[in-house]
């Protein structure tokens, strides 16, 4: 299709609303937009006149599949801004969840959303009757990280018990070794899903860009660590304003940002990208089968990315367990002086890197707050990668250039209805 | 002919829906039993022809009502999901500040290109017949709800409040602990989940439909707390009640 319009408005089988919007004319792209109607909820003024206290569990209803990430990275906002600093053990509980929720969102969004569409499909439904073994697997992961998510946090979304300096409640001693026989058990899904995932026919497209995301000597960053870009350099967490500039475009409740270049990406790929060595055994494995290998500038990898980080997850899931359990777990007194102050939190979730600001009054009330989502920092990134595939499948049909379309957008795993809670910071 | 649902979501974190996700090998069974028709999150293609409307959100923008009014005519049977949908929920925190200087402190000088309205449930808008309560749903009572309208009986949806089955459980008293609990007026059907997790009860689910809320005073009295620290509670996800009286 040389001259035409393509309109998807809501792209399906994402988290929130996007559409995308191209006119060609003589196989030349005229006007392209990745366009973000989804309604603005305004969660940094919301949380304004709150206590510190209630921060977390306000801000976990950002999102509802990356709600334990939202209530990580507010908690080390928090945290940060009130003077406090979290014991081992809770910090490792903390590690621990991230991992269920990494699991849960990656095997939702690769098995459900992604691969319908490499199988020809409208939904995950139909492949009830059509691939039911590897349907079931696919279950049995996303039932595992769900289960973990239960165990750990008191339920699947928005967590329960996790509180500023420490849990309300941590598991026990026989709960944790039941998870970790459940996650032992759940490796030959992740093996079987591999060898299906390295049979697909994943587009051949880069474009070269900027991967940012946490960083650290000692193991695979989610939790913590220093922004680090594949362009070279670290910036400390503090300073994120020097890396990432956010700037408003019209058409899009959600900002755009860029940091070194005129846009970059952040997720499993940017993760992948930046820390490589740091993945556990089996996520290297996994890596290998479907190669995948650093730097990887197809946006399409993104899919791959994530089930490689699906089985660090579990490897390393195992790991913290045996850590917690050669610890030994105990009760630990939360409470806290409060000071008042500004903090920044930023933590990796499922989507890459989530940044939570606050500042805090002496009596323990926020008085401000600024929330980075990753796919916030991916629209730009999303809009220049779908500028460079169209000349590459001009030629084909409308529905087959709008399919591809969509599988990019998707590919990158949008999180549409958390990404437009934004705050201002300096426009460029 | 199976009965056909459609699933949509106003403002909210999708995070109810996902509970329908997290059913796991019930999912498959329930979408044996129905004609999935329009779940934008999980599917693609829509029609506008169900009997059932399953709606997540709460309403933030004017456009938003007349998408609402359109799917309320389309559906026999109008069932809120969670919180935004059926109180309001967390979104209301931002009732209690302008709509300008909340556009503004979010987008600043850009804030024009934007518009928001008070957030509001849906029953604010048109007529809802039945709701999952909750913050997330739980997904055994969404369950049991798509069960009894299959089966053309009322919900089971609880009328008595949280402290019931935080008894059951055994759990101690969160008042005990020094913390405000929302249990004694809150609609129960979670199990307790919140105080059993060694928490407080926030009022996700709302008001059982008779609050003892003379009772609920006593019980402040008693631990020395005050009704605006009650009603300070009550914003996380009850914000609405208060705006509107």
């Amino acid at each position: 299709m040389k001259d035409g319009k393509i309109n998807v408005h809501y792209l399906t089988r994402v988290e929130g609303h996007g559409n995308i919007v191209v006119d060609l004319k003589g196989g030349a792209i005229e006007e392209l937009r990745w366009e973000i109607p989804e309604a603005p909820r305004f969660f940094e003024a919301m949380v304004r006149g709150q206590s510190y206290a209630d921060a977390p569990h306000i801000t976990s209803r950002i999102c509802g599949i990356c709600s334990i990430g939202h209530t990580v990275a507010s908690l080390q906002g928090i945290e940060a801004a009130i003077g406090v600093q979290p014991s081992e053990q809770t910090i490792l509980l903390r590690k621990l969840i991230l991992h269920a929720e990494t699991v849960q969102s990656h095997t939702l969004h690769v098995f459900y959303l992604a691969v319908p569409d490499f199988l020809g499909v409208n939904s995950v439904i139909p492949l009830a009757t059509t691939h039911r073994e590897p349907l079931l697997q696919a279950i049995r992961l996303h039932g595992l990280a769900n289960k973990w998510s239960d165990m750990i946090g008191g339920r699947t979304t928005h967590p329960i018990n996790m509180v500023v300096n420490g849990w309300t409640r941590i598991p026990t001693p026989d709960e944790l070794r039941t998870l970790r026989q459940q996650i032992t058990d759940a490796i030959p899904d992740l093996k079987a899903w591999v060898e299906i995932v390295k049979t697909l026919e994943i587009p051949d497209f880069e474009r070269e860009t900027e991967y940012l995301a946490l960083k650290r000597d000692d193991e695979y960053a989610f939790y913590n660590g220093a922004i680090a870009s594949t362009d070279g350099g670290t910036t400390s967490v503090p300073e994120y304003r020097e890396k990432i500039k956010e700037f408003v475009v019209p058409y899009s409740s959600a900002k755009h940002t860029k940091a070194a270049r005129e846009s970059f990406m952040v997720g499993a790929l940017a993760r992948f990208n930046n820390n490589y060595e740091k993945l556990s055994p089996l996520a290297q494995w996994a890596a290998e089968e479907m190669g995948l290998k650093p730097v990887c500038y197809n946006p399409f990898m993104n899919n791959v990315a994530q089930l490689v980080e699906v089985a660090h997850c579990l490897e390393d899931g195992v790991h913290i367990i045996d850590e917690l359990l050669a610890m030994g777990l105990e009760e630990e007194v939360r409470s806290v002086k409060v000071s008042g102050g500004t903090g920044v939190g930023a933590t990796e979730v499922p989507r890459g890197l989530l940044i939570h600001e606050y500042t805090v009054d002496e009596g323990g009330t926020i008085t401000g707050a600024n929330l980075i989502i990753p796919t916030n920092m991916n629209h730009n990134n999303i809009e220049r990668d779908l500028k460079a595939l169209v000349p590459t499948v001009v030629d084909r049909s409308k529905e087959e250039i709008t399919l591809s379309l969509e599988m990019l957008v998707r590919a990158y795993d949008p999180c549409i209805s958390c990404s437009t809670h934004l705050l201002t910071v300096e426009f460029v | 002919m199976k009965p056909r649902i459609a699933i949509f979501d106003f403002g909210c974190c999708e995070g109810c829906q996902l509970q329908i996700v997290n059913l796991e090998e019930e999912l498959l069974d329930l979408v044996a039993l129905v004609d999935v028709v329009s779940w934008r999150e999980a599917m693609t293609g829509h029609s506008d022809e169900y009997d059932i409307a399953i709606v997540e959100g709460s309403i933030t923008r004017e456009e938003e009502m007349e998408r609402l009014k359109g799917i309320r005519q389309n559906a026999k049977i109008l069932v809120a999901l969670g919180a935004c949908a059926h109180i309001g929920g967390v979104n209301c925190l931002k009732n209690f500040f302008e709509m300008d200087e909340v556009l503004e402190y979010v987008y600043g000088k850009d804030a024009k290109h934007f518009d928001t309205i008070p957030a509001r449930p849906l029953s604010a808008v048109v007529p809802v017949d039945y709701a999952v309560p909750g913050c997330p749903i739980d997904r055994k009572e969404f369950l049991e709800v798509i069960k009894a309208l299959l089966l053309g009986k009322k919900p089971p949806i609880p009328n008595y409040p949280v402290c019931v089955e935080c008894k059951m459980k055994g759990n101690v008293c969160v008042f005990d602990k020094g913390m405000t609990c929302l249990g004694p007026v809150t609609r129960a059907g979670c199990g307790a989940i919140c105080p059993t997790y060694g928490n407080k009860c926030e009022g996700c689910r709302g008001l059982v439909d008779d609050p003892n809320l003379d009772s609920q005073k006593e019980v402040l009295q008693e631990h020395g707390l005050t009704v605006e620290q009650m009603l300070n509670s009550f914003r996380m996800f009850d914000g609405y009640m208060e705006v509107a009286k």
